[in-house]
């Protein structure tokens, strides 16, 4: 690890940007700057478009690029997944060919984990890979895939061997999307909105270079991917621009791409609850003259407040290097309760108007598609159920559950 | 000391989502002296007796760790924390279900006299009560349990250079054993929040009848008081005295949210560490999912409870102007929290859970008395609504 001070970073970064940085230069040009001079992903290694930084001094590049309003290197999507999953088990082939077109947007990336027959249990995956001749075959199908109809490359977890264990019979490979055998298919959620898509392979081919890690060490390779989207790797944000920096030609073209990476995700705020609407809807609607609904409403906010709190605690004992207790790992059933809670207090304020949709309903909308958004927060990212047994094993130190999928898994049930 | 600096005023005003580590420092003592002095042997041995707290244990609690004054300033003989070491101490008392009266002489009185109290009888009450020596308590419902000041009918008339008191007061914590009791009580002729203010006098004066009430929770003792001509010193003002009432029952509200969470913490501790004993079916009751997703559900609720009641009274400490909203808002959180990890606690022991020998029921009855004690939630949720404005 460098033992360069933050004051040197600082003045070094300011001195490459006031030569290199223009608001006017292509965007893909100036992120190939950014990933040839290391000031992209300052924390990454030197000899993968790094400078080998610590995060906290890291931190200070972007406040310089923030503040003369500089673009960043792409980050949305799971391409900083796919990125980060390569520089730890990726091959030097692998690097060399992927990394700088991750960082400059020029390629984007999707993510083949799910499946129909494994939600929950992503490593009961039955997506076969096999080895013939110099390319693995692939077969199955993939769901949930976020961007698969403008992905590239999808990160692939597969089954390459049915007589090992569960865990172990899994193989990771960088698969090319746009190729005959895979058939990529809009999935259309019950709120109308498709974010997502369903994947069919029939005989698509991956290049044997494309296996990350070894044969039979998929599992290992896609715990990498997963603890990093758990860490939020995948910005979905802007970075924000200062007020006064120059806007350039490159800003409008950031823009368009991050309102094309943003577009499916447009309800994503419905499918929190929006917390923030019920106190101004009770009042254009009233209700909040029932003492009932504002006792409703009462309950929603001082669950809402103190889910919020949790997770300020939780951010404050990791500032100050103390060690997360339980209050750490709570933040996702917390939410679901609140997105719960706000489903149904919405409701209560709305009356007969839930019965419409669309424009003519309350707010051009919203408050419809609130109700139907909500059951997604409880399943998306890990269901409240799987959660309630992360808390209770790994928070409470329960027992784990007892398992009936162990021995080959040629032999184990599933769907 | 320079006061000026603005960054530091700043900074020192800031809400507070962290203890310090001294506050860390002061929360382990305090509970390895409850630990070793108030195991749930000496909380049945004195919830049997009359007076419901050893003389002894709350010398020591006193003199080595000067708790009753924990957060009194230190010119009137205290220890001059704040809210927030108040706060942790209820919490630790909570949890280890001391029978002690903490929460009457430092908590309602002390909180009182602060509020209300001249300069004068600042320096004539506080000292005692941070020593420990002197017992003390504050009397505001009556009969009805109305929570509400505006509720109040006893009555101060004035007498000379003091006041005659008259009318009944009912769930005073201590007092049947407190020597000062502060009552509130309303001028003649007066409604509403005017007219308010408190009082003060020697629980054994004259026109002072005190009856010990049969409580649920036998940890925390309640009683009646009733006044008939007795003679009372005003507190401060009557202009403020609604003002005052207010903010020492707000505070009360605070420090009862944190005393809740210490207790339902037990409470979920006793379930987990039970869950993981207990075999049934050839397995720890402990693994099967509907126990297991029971407790995570439990310590979320725990979790989410402490986060208000920690919230409250660091908004309290800096004064923030929402603090008045907060206290409702933890203290609604707490009393639908408490009682229910305490009946969950329960359910999960299963039968044992009900019976007198095990120690799940001294917590249950702590946490159904405190649900209503300063009032129950779906008060504090409508006085929520209210103060910020809905």
């Amino acid at each position: 690890m460098s033992t360069i001070s933050a004051a040197e970073v600082r003045a070094e970064v300011r001195a490459w940007l006031a030569d290199n940085w223009d608001p006017d230069m292509p965007l893909v040009q100036w992120r190939g700057k950014l990933a040839d001079s290391g000031w992209g992903m300052p924390q990454w290694p030197k000899e993968w478009h790094g400078r080998g930084l610590m995060h906290t001094i890291a931190r200070v590049v972007e406040e310089e690029m923030a503040n003369v309003g500089a673009v960043s290197v792409a980050k949305s999507g799971v391409r900083l997944l796919a990125a980060a999953t390569l520089l730890e088990h990726g091959s030097d082939l692998q690097r060399k060919k992927f990394l700088r077109r991750i960082l400059t947007g020029e390629d984007t990336w999707c993510q083949f984990f799910s499946e129909p027959g494994s939600g929950s249990d992503l490593a009961g995956a039955t997506t076969r890979a096999e080895l013939k001749g110099d390319f693995w075959i692939i077969n199955g199908q993939k769901v949930w895939t976020t961007s698969a109809h403008h992905a590239d490359h999808g990160l692939l977890l597969a089954r390459t061997d049915w007589d090992a264990p569960k865990h172990d019979g899994l193989s990771y490979f960088v698969i090319d999307v746009k190729q005959p055998g895979v058939d990529v298919q809009q999935l259309k959620q019950m709120n109308g909105h498709a974010s997502f898509n369903q994947v069919f392979f029939t005989d698509a081919k991956v290049p044997q270079e494309n296996l990350v890690g070894r044969v039979g060490e998929g599992w290992r390779v896609a715990v990498t991917t997963l603890a990093h989207e758990r860490r939020g790797a995948d910005g979905l944000q802007p970075s924000a621009l200062k007020r006064g920096a120059r806007i350039g030609r490159i800003h409008a073209e950031e823009r368009a791409e991050t309102e094309k990476a943003n577009q499916p995700y447009k309800w994503y705020p419905q499918r929190a609850g929006r917390v923030d609407l019920i106190i101004d809807r009770a009042k254009e609607t009233g209700a909040n003259k029932d003492p009932y609904v504002r006792q409703e409403i009462a309950k929603l906010m001082i669950l809402a407040k103190s889910a919020e709190w949790t997770a300020r605690r939780a951010r404050a004992a990791q500032q100050q290097g103390r060690p997360q207790g339980p209050e750490g790992s709570l933040g996702k059933l917390a939410a679901s309760h609140v997105a719960r809670g706000c489903s149904r207090v919405h409701t209560l304020l709305t009356g007969t108007y839930a019965m419409l949709t669309g424009h003519e309903s309350p707010r051009e909308g919203v408050v419809a598609e609130i109700l139907v958004s909500v059951p997604a927060v409880s399943i998306a990212g890990g269901t409240d159920e799987i959660q309630r047994n992360i808390i209770a094993e790994r928070v409470l130190e329960l027992p784990k559950e007892p398992r009936f999928d162990t021995g080959p898994f040629r032999n184990v049930r599933r769907n | 000391m320079d006061t000026s600096d603005e960054s530091s005023t700043e900074t020192k005003r800031r809400i507070q989502f962290a203890f310090t580590d001294e506050q860390e420092q002061f929360r382990s003592q305090l509970r390895r002296f409850l630990t070793d002095r108030s195991p749930t042997t000496e909380v049945r041995r004195l919830m049997a007796t009359a007076e419901g707290y050893d003389p002894a244990v709350w010398r020591q609690l006193s003199e080595e760790l000067a708790l009753p004054g924990i957060h009194i300033p230190e010119q009137y003989g205290g220890a001059g924390f704040g809210m927030v070491e108040l706060c942790i101490a209820t919490e630790e008392l909570g949890r280890a279900l001391l029978c002690a009266p903490f929460f009457s002489t430092a908590v309602l009185a002390a909180n009182a006299i602060l509020n209300a109290g001249t300069e004068a009888q600042k320096f004539a009450l506080l000292p005692e009560i941070a020593k420990g020596t002197r017992l003390a308590t504050l009397a505001v419902t009556e009969p009805d349990g109305n929570w509400d000041p505006s509720g109040i009918n006893a009555l101060a008339t004035p007498d000379g250079n003091g006041y005659r008191l008259d009318g009944v007061k009912s769930y005073v914590v201590d007092g049947h054993v407190a020597a000062v009791l502060i009552v509130a009580a309303r001028t003649p002729g007066t409604v509403g929040r005017d007219g308010l203010a408190l009082f003060t006098l020697d629980a054994n004066a004259g026109g002072v009848q005190r009856r010990l009430l049969e409580s649920m929770d036998p940890s925390r003792k309640i009683a009646q008081i009733e006044f008939r001509g007795a003679h009372a010193t005003l507190l401060g003002n009557v202009n403020d005295g609604a003002q005052a009432i207010l903010r020492t029952l707000d505070q009360a509200a605070i420090a009862l949210a944190n005393e809740m969470v210490g207790g339902a913490q037990t409470m979920l501790d006793s379930a987990v560490s039970y869950a993981k004993l207990r075999v049934q079916f050839g397995r720890t009751i402990g693994s099967f999912q509907a126990i297991k997703h029971k407790l995570a559900d439990m310590l979320l609720d725990v979790e989410l409870a402490k986060s208000a009641a920690y919230y409250a009274a660091q908004a309290a400490a800096v004064d923030d102007p929402e603090w008045p909203a907060l206290a409702s808002l933890a203290k609604a959180a707490a009393s639908e929290t408490y009682p229910h990890t305490a009946a969950e606690c329960i359910q999960i022991h299963g039968g044992i859970g009900f019976t007198w020998d095990n120690d799940t029921h001294l917590w249950f009855k702590r946490a159904k008395s405190s649900e209503v004690f300063l009032g129950q939630p779906s008060y504090h949720r409508e006085l929520l609504m209210q103060r910020w404005g809905v």
